[in-house]
């Protein structure tokens, strides 16, 4: 089962390192990774999304707050939480494809005489579909930023 | 506090001695050259030069395995740092705290493959509790307070601080002061358990018809066996211990059942399969205990004491699990029992006792070997470790290697004090038992210390004899030699119909007594049974020596009972023709 972990960890060079190498290290697989700092600048906010049961995902959580650098570690998806990830495309340009583009619900950002990049912000399941429409087009390049997520309770990842 | 100039290297000593560090283990390189010229300009803190930087944290790691402080470790750079790695593996692993400084290559050059180079904070870093990489000579005070705290705090764990030789420059001196008071946001270990799981714990306990505390290296860490033993005799309960555990208990307590798991006895896994309740303490469920996880202990309720909340319902799923330090929570169940004190029903445990007993009669361990002659004209093994125990009247340091004479001298030694057995128990590293011993008899120059090794383990770090001349440490080698690596042999006897791939070497191996001798020590020999106690009287009689006594065993001995891989813990080999199981 797909699951959101977010964390707050400190704003310092390794950190994400020791989050990443304990993924690795403990056979625990990571779908998406997607890291800033926050505005406060001694902490950096991670997201990640991961595959595995309740037991799995408690163990995770608690070495993840074994790290020393971890400061708070929640399962967004234990409760209601919004997940948004950022989806940047390249393609030829077209009518055709600026017509497509908007009518998914994206943005054209940038055009010059032969390309175009456009945006679009969702979920990641609506995103999927998009890319899935879209590669009928010609589609020349795909990125995306990976799940960021915050919960809709009452619940806060702060300290 | 008053302020005074000191340089990054001065900086580092000082701060070493607000930590109360007496001896450091270590070697010195191009890296750490700075570091050790000021080590030379202060008489606090003393070191001790081993032969290999493996060796050093090793020794480092016995000091404070057996002391109970932190033990520290000066290595250089490059080779002096991944010579480490094996050592703080095995305090990683065993959670001991050591705290490693290694010297790194100057700041402007990290990342430019200079020479003797090595990315440390990035090799070390899924065997370290913690690790810091120092960026200037102003961060090392705190940096060292955190290092200390994190190391001994919690779940105990080596930490690494690496320093670029930029960072000790006695160029360049700071005002130096020491921080009194330290306060890390995110590490803040919970000692105390939660009342309400204490409450849930002490009536499962008194429920309890077939209980058996199950007790592992965490209470030595806590220093709880004096709470181990008190809540014992408060409830009547039978005390088994892990391999990292022996000892919390005493091991000539009547209620003592031996060590379990792999090579446990028949009655310590035989009340683990059928009791009705299982308190752990400071254990990790570890697969050489389990066994087969889905077969383990399945009508027992289950309570877990730990410190580190990764460890709860890690492998096992438990009825009540509890996050805290061993010492505290003993405390709270026993406080708790005291006010239930007319529910308290000693009685009701005999009947289990008396299962235990029988058990015991049917396959307990024989520990009374030396009294009866083999019939081959061999030495045994286990008759060794009878006679080291006969000999120190059980009141040694033992430390070990890693193989058949480790789990002999678990078995056949009784450890009635903690901190006296140091062993390799978690990563199993070959190597570990003179060096570990170094820092035994370091931290207590007087007392007697006995390493429990075999022909295999010992030539894995045998160069520390020369250290062990250099600073007069009267280590007594029991040197068990069956002229193979008698474990992994055990299993191809076991598993590979007897196909001995590469595990001996019996026309390549050294005098044992001539090596020890031509480092400056006294070495004997022992081959005829007869020869076996007086030569351990002999052994331990030269007080002020290091002594090698190097017996020769009989190769085909086995450690039973032995784990039936795949099974429950009633699964096991007891000897090589009789198993418990169909």
């Amino acid at each position: 089962m797909r699951r959101v972990v977010a964390l707050l960890m400190e704003n310092q060079p390794g950190a994400l390192s020791r989050v990443v190498g304990l993924f690795s290290q403990r056979g625990y697989n990571i779908e998406s990774l997607i890291v800033a700092p926050t505005n406060d600048p001694s902490l950096s906010r991670l997201t990640m999304t991961t595959d595995g049961d309740t037991r799995v995902i408690e163990q995770i959580t608690k070495q993840l707050n074994k790290l020393i650098d971890v400061v708070k570690v929640i399962d967004l998806s234990d409760e209601d939480y919004l997940g948004r990830e950022l989806l940047l495309i390249k393609l030829e340009l077209t009518k055709e494809a600026e017509e497509r583009i908007k009518d998914l619900g994206g943005d054209v950002l940038f055009k010059s005489e032969t390309l175009l990049n456009a945006e679009f912000v969702g979920n990641s399941e609506d995103l999927d579909k998009i890319v899935d429409t879209l590669s009928e087009l010609n589609l020349l390049e795909v990125v995306r930023t990976g799940l960021s997520g915050i919960s809709s309770t009452s619940r806060t990842l702060t300290i | 506090m008053s302020k005074e100039k000191l340089s990054g290297a001065d900086a580092l000593m000082r701060s070493l001695q607000e930590e109360e560090v007496d001896l450091i283990f270590g070697y010195p390189g191009g890296a750490n050259l700075h570091i050790y010229d000021a080590l030379f300009n202060q008489q606090a803190v003393k070191h001790v030069l081993v032969r290999h930087e493996q060796g050093a944290v090793h020794a480092a790691d016995g000091y404070a395995r057996s002391s109970g402080k932190p033990g520290v470790v000066f290595v250089t750079s490059g080779p002096g740092a991944t010579n480490a790695i094996t050592g703080i593996a095995t305090a990683h692993m065993d959670s001991t705290p050591v705290i490693v400084i290694s010297g790194q290559v100057k700041s402007h050059l990290i990342g430019t493959d200079s020479f003797q180079e090595t990315d440390m904070i990035g090799i070390s870093r899924p065997i370290v509790k913690h690790s810091f990489l120092v960026k200037k000579a102003e961060e090392i005070p705190l940096i060292i307070k955190k290092a200390f705290h994190i190391a001994v705090s919690g779940r105990p764990g080596p930490v690494v601080i690496d320093i670029p030789k930029d960072v000790t420059d006695p160029g360049y001196e700071f005002d130096y002061s020491y921080p009194e008071e330290l306060d890390i946001r995110s590490y803040k270990p919970v000692e105390e358990g939660h009342s309400g799981q204490i409450r849930r714990a002490a009536k499962l306990l008194l429920k309890a018809e077939k209980p058996v505390i199950y007790s592992g290296g965490g209470v030595i860490q806590s220093n709880a066996s004096q709470e181990l033993i008190e809540l014992a005799n408060l409830l009547n309960f039978p005390v088994t211990n892990t391999l990292m555990g022996l000892g919390a208990y005493p091991g000539t307590d009547k209620r003592f059942i031996g060590m379990l798991g792999m090579h446990g006895t028949y009655e310590a896994n035989m009340a683990m399969h059928n009791c009705d309740l299982i308190l752990a303490v400071g254990a990790r469920f570890d697969d050489r205990i389990t066994n087969d996880p889905a077969q383990f202990s399945l009508g027992a309720k289950k309570i877990h004491i730990d410190i580190d909340p990764a460890s709860l319902s890690k492998i096992i799923k438990v009825d009540v699990p509890i996050v805290g330090s061993a010492k505290n929570c003993l405390k709270q169940l026993i406080r708790e029992l005291k006010k239930k004190k007319s529910k308290i029903d000693k009685e009701k445990i005999n009947p289990w006792l008396n299962q235990i007993a029988e058990w015991r009669c049917q396959h307990g361990l024989n520990h009374n070997m030396l009294d009866k002659p083999t019939s081959n004209g061999k030495i045994l093994p286990q008759q060794v470790i009878q006679s080291l125990y006969k000999e120190t009247e059980g009141n040694a340091y033992v430390t070990s290697d890693v193989g058949q004479h480790q789990m002999f001298a678990a078995q056949y030694y009784h450890f009635d004090k903690p901190r006296k057995w140091i062993n390799s128990g978690g990563l199993g590293t070959m190597g570990f038992g003179l060096p570990a011993a170094m820092g035994v008899q370091s931290a207590f120059p007087e007392a007697c210390v006995a390493c429990v090794t075999g022909e295999g383990s010992i030539q894995m770090c045998i160069q520390e004899l020369s250290t062990c001349l250099q600073y007069d440490l009267p280590i007594k080698i029991i040197n068990v030699n069956n002229s193979a690596l008698g474990m992994v042999k055990q299993w191809q006897d076991m598993q590979y119909d007897g196909r001995l791939s590469q595990s001996t070497y019996e026309d390549s191996l050294p005098d044992f007594a001539k090596l020890a001798e031509s480092y400056g020590h006294v070495g004997i020999k022992v081959e005829n049974p007869k020869d076996l106690e007086p030569s351990m009287k002999e052994c331990f009689k030269l007080k002020n020596k290091l002594v090698f006594l190097d017996i020769v065993v009989d190769q085909d001995e086995h450690v039973y009972p032995m784990l039936e891989a795949g099974m429950s813990m009633e699964s096991m080999w007891l000897d090589k023709e009789t198993k418990t199981w169909e």
